[in-house]
């Protein structure tokens, strides 16, 4: 034979020995992450991000032993984008897993055209109610929590302190009615007054003239973001802090107490997961953070690597074949990962069963404004929606 | 509903009118001399606090950092004019409308770049970090502050407009600029002047408002569509009509939103009173245009 022919055979058999070789070997499983990433919103999804990522480099790139390709997706806070964005993931992209979901418009836009197609969906942030209830889906993973519950706990919280009289205040959308009703399911003094701010409102000025005047025993809102900051520095403004409790929700978390710092010194925070929880996968987690962006990690992150543990336990499980869906949402809903949280279990809507605390904002040991666990008004609580979720 | 409340929340109406005014009288001098639709106004009052923002980060100074905060906003202001503005003069309104709110996302997009994502913050000046007593209610006096600053604005404004030359040909290039501009008058240097100082004023908003607001990207949006509707009401071109369309604003946004839910308690069953009166009170100043549009399409002080 020619010396041609033996090189064009051998190179042949070179080739069909590698694609053999490849082909053993796993392809990474694709995951979406869709997050806001861009806007005055945008440390919210890059934490979701952050803390997904912290997991998954602590891993050498895998979860669960296979390797993994994160395909990381911004949302812009449209809902309408979101859509796109997951119908391209699913159609062009064939993900087998969406994670992150920052906001709950957008996650109400794309549970279903997610879940649906038969796709996971792993939300480490939104947890609107009708998904917790009557449109839940057994595809649809929640690592974050309910927002009412917060509001129940802080009910309760309320009845314990014994304050007798409570003003509250949210903006005027659909999110801040739930949650101020949720408050009143729980609540048993009297509510002075209930009111309804402007969207984006930047100055409470007004409003805040009017607590004062009704001198109630606390104050409770839900003020997410830059409405946030805007009241708690403005109620500091006047002095109320020291003199009327403020029992908050949204408005002094990991992404508005850096714009805070001191003026948030006293007021109080609901919450599902604090840095000073006392376990050792959250002083783990804690500690690789502060290491890499030399700042506490927010509840977003801390949400996200929860979500990042649970589908690398449950690809564990399957051992890499995601495409068995029965076997990986079993291996999902069985959440067999330690949570920062400590215990962590699904309820039948697939939100979790866990703590409630309160938080207050106050310095911690190394001098940093932080948040510090002081009460624990709900303690393995489902939340008040997941009896109404009757497909799962 | 006390004496002292309703004393507290007239206070409350006036500054935020005050502050509100600063945001207004630039806006109406280049809607009404240059016939130009700026919407990246409110994007000056943003610049205005991230400016005095980090200064103050740098010197740990309010008095350093307003002035910086203030030329700053003017120098973004005259570059943007030179550049941008200048050519949109002899354009049509819709022109005017896409360019400028491409300027708007433009500068969201470059706070976010240079200042990251997340809220800056501006610290009080210590001599008003104490709230005082206002009739019995807590107070926060760096709000007489801002009132004090939007007064004598006002004044030296009044001043400048009316007893100097280059007032008086402002108010001719407001009333007639074809025939400002065919009496020899320095056009280009007009515009860039006028424009400039709207841009300081706004700078200006920005600087009073950093201490009490969350500074951060979009910011400059609500304040702009509020000074939109104050110049419609008050009379495009007319700094008098700024001033007091501004109060007029201010004083009706801030009572709406406060002693309108008693009235509509009163009036309706509760949680009827409670559903409608947030609607109805984010609506009253709209209401109040919508209403001297139709009886005074001019405005009320041109």
């Amino acid at each position: 034979m020619r010396v041609s022919t033996i090189f064009a055979a051998a190179v042949s058999i070179v080739i069909a020995a590698a694609a053999a070789g490849t082909a053993q070997a796993q392809a990474p499983v694709k995951i979406g992450f869709v997050g806001v990433l861009s806007g005055p919103q945008a440390l919210l999804g890059q934490d979701q991000y952050n803390g997904f990522m912290l997991f998954v480099e602590h891993n050498g790139g895998k979860l669960g032993g296979v390797p993994v390709e994160i395909l990381k997706e911004d949302s812009q806070l449209k809902p309408e984008l979101a859509v796109q964005i997951v119908q391209k993931l699913i159609e062009k992209e064939q993900v087998p897993i969406i994670t992150g979901v920052t906001f709950s418009n957008e996650m109400m836009a794309i549970q279903k055209p997610v879940t649906e197609k038969g796709v996971f969906l792993i939300g480490s942030n939104a947890g609107p109610s009708p998904i917790a209830g009557p449109l839940c889906s057994p595809y649809q993973f929640i690592t974050s929590f309910q927002l009412d519950s917060m509001a129940e706990g802080f009910g309760l919280f309320a009845n314990d302190k014994g304050y007798k009289r409570v003003y509250l205040m949210a903006p005027n959308y659909q999110a801040g009615k739930d949650f101020l009703a949720g408050f009143k399911r729980t609540y048993k003094g009297e509510i002075v007054d209930e009111v309804y701010t402007a969207m984006e409102q930047p100055d409470y000025l007004a409003e805040l003239t009017q607590v004062a005047a009704a001198a109630p025993d606390a104050v409770f809102v839900f003020y997410p973001g830059a409405m946030g900051i805007n009241f708690v520095r403005q109620y500091n403004q006047l002095g109320l802090i020291k003199k009327i409790p403020l029992l908050s929700q949204g408005a002094v978390d990991g992404s508005t107490l850096g714009a805070l710092q001191d003026a948030a010194l006293g007021v109080y925070n609901g919450a599902v997961w604090g840095p000073d929880l006392d376990n050792a996968a959250n002083r783990q987690f804690v500690d690789e953070f502060e290491k890499k962006y030399h700042r506490i990690p927010t509840m977003f992150a801390a949400q996200s690597y929860d979500a990042a543990q649970l589908i690398s336990s449950a690809i564990a499980k399957v051992k890499g074949n995601v495409s068995d869906k029965p076997a990986f949402m079993a291996a999902l809903a069985a959440a067999d990962f330690p949570s920062v949280r400590g215990d962590f279990k699904f309820a039948n809507n697939h939100f979790p069963i866990q703590n409630i605390y309160v938080q207050q904002v106050a310095k911690d040991a190394k001098g940093r404004v932080s948040l510090e666990t002081v009460a624990t008004p709900l303690k393995n609580y489902r939340d008040t929606y997941a009896a109404r979720c009757k497909s799962n | 509903m006390t004496t002292a409340l309703v004393i507290a929340q007239l206070v409350n109406g006036v500054q935020f009118g005050v502050l509100l005014f600063l945001m207004s009288a630039g806006l109406t001098l280049v809607l009404g001399i240059m016939n130009c639709i700026n919407l990246m106004h409110g994007s000056l009052y943003m610049m205005g606090a991230y400016l005095a923002a980090a200064a103050y980060g740098q010197t740990h100074s309010f008095l350093i950092a307003a002035a910086a905060g203030v030329l700053g906003t003017m120098m973004v202001g005259v570059v943007v004019e030179r550049l941008v503005m200048s050519r949109l003069y002899s354009r049509s309104h819709l022109d005017q409308v896409l360019a400028t709110f491409g300027l708007i996302l433009f500068f969201n997009e470059v706070v976010r770049i240079v200042w990251g994502p997340a809220a800056l913050s501006m610290e009080m000046p210590r001599l008003f970090a104490q709230p005082i007593d206002l009739v019995g209610l807590p107070y926060p006096p760096y709000r007489f502050a801002v009132l004090g600053v939007g007064v004598l604005v006002a004044g030296a404004l009044y001043l400048l407009i009316h007893k100097t030359r280059t007032g008086i040909v402002i108010r001719a290039a407001s009333a007639n600029p074809a025939m400002t501009r065919s009496l020899g008058v320095n056009v280009k240097l007009l515009n860039m002047l006028v424009f400039g100082l709207g841009a300081a004023l706004a700078g200006l908003a920005g600087v009073m408002a950093s201490p009490i607001v969350a500074i951060q990207s979009g910011m400059g949006e609500p304040i702009l569509i509020l000074t939109l509707v104050i110049i419609v009401t008050g009379g495009i071109g007319s700094v008098r009509g700024a001033f007091y369309g501004a109060l007029i604003v201010g004083v009706v946004d801030t009572v709406g939103r406060t002693f309108l839910p008693m009235l509509l308690r009163q009036l309706l069953e509760h949680s009827y009173a409670q559903a409608v009166s947030a609607t109805i009170t984010s609506m009253s100043i709209y209401v109040l245009m919508a209403i001297v549009l139709a009886v005074r399409p001019q405005g009320l002080f041109r």
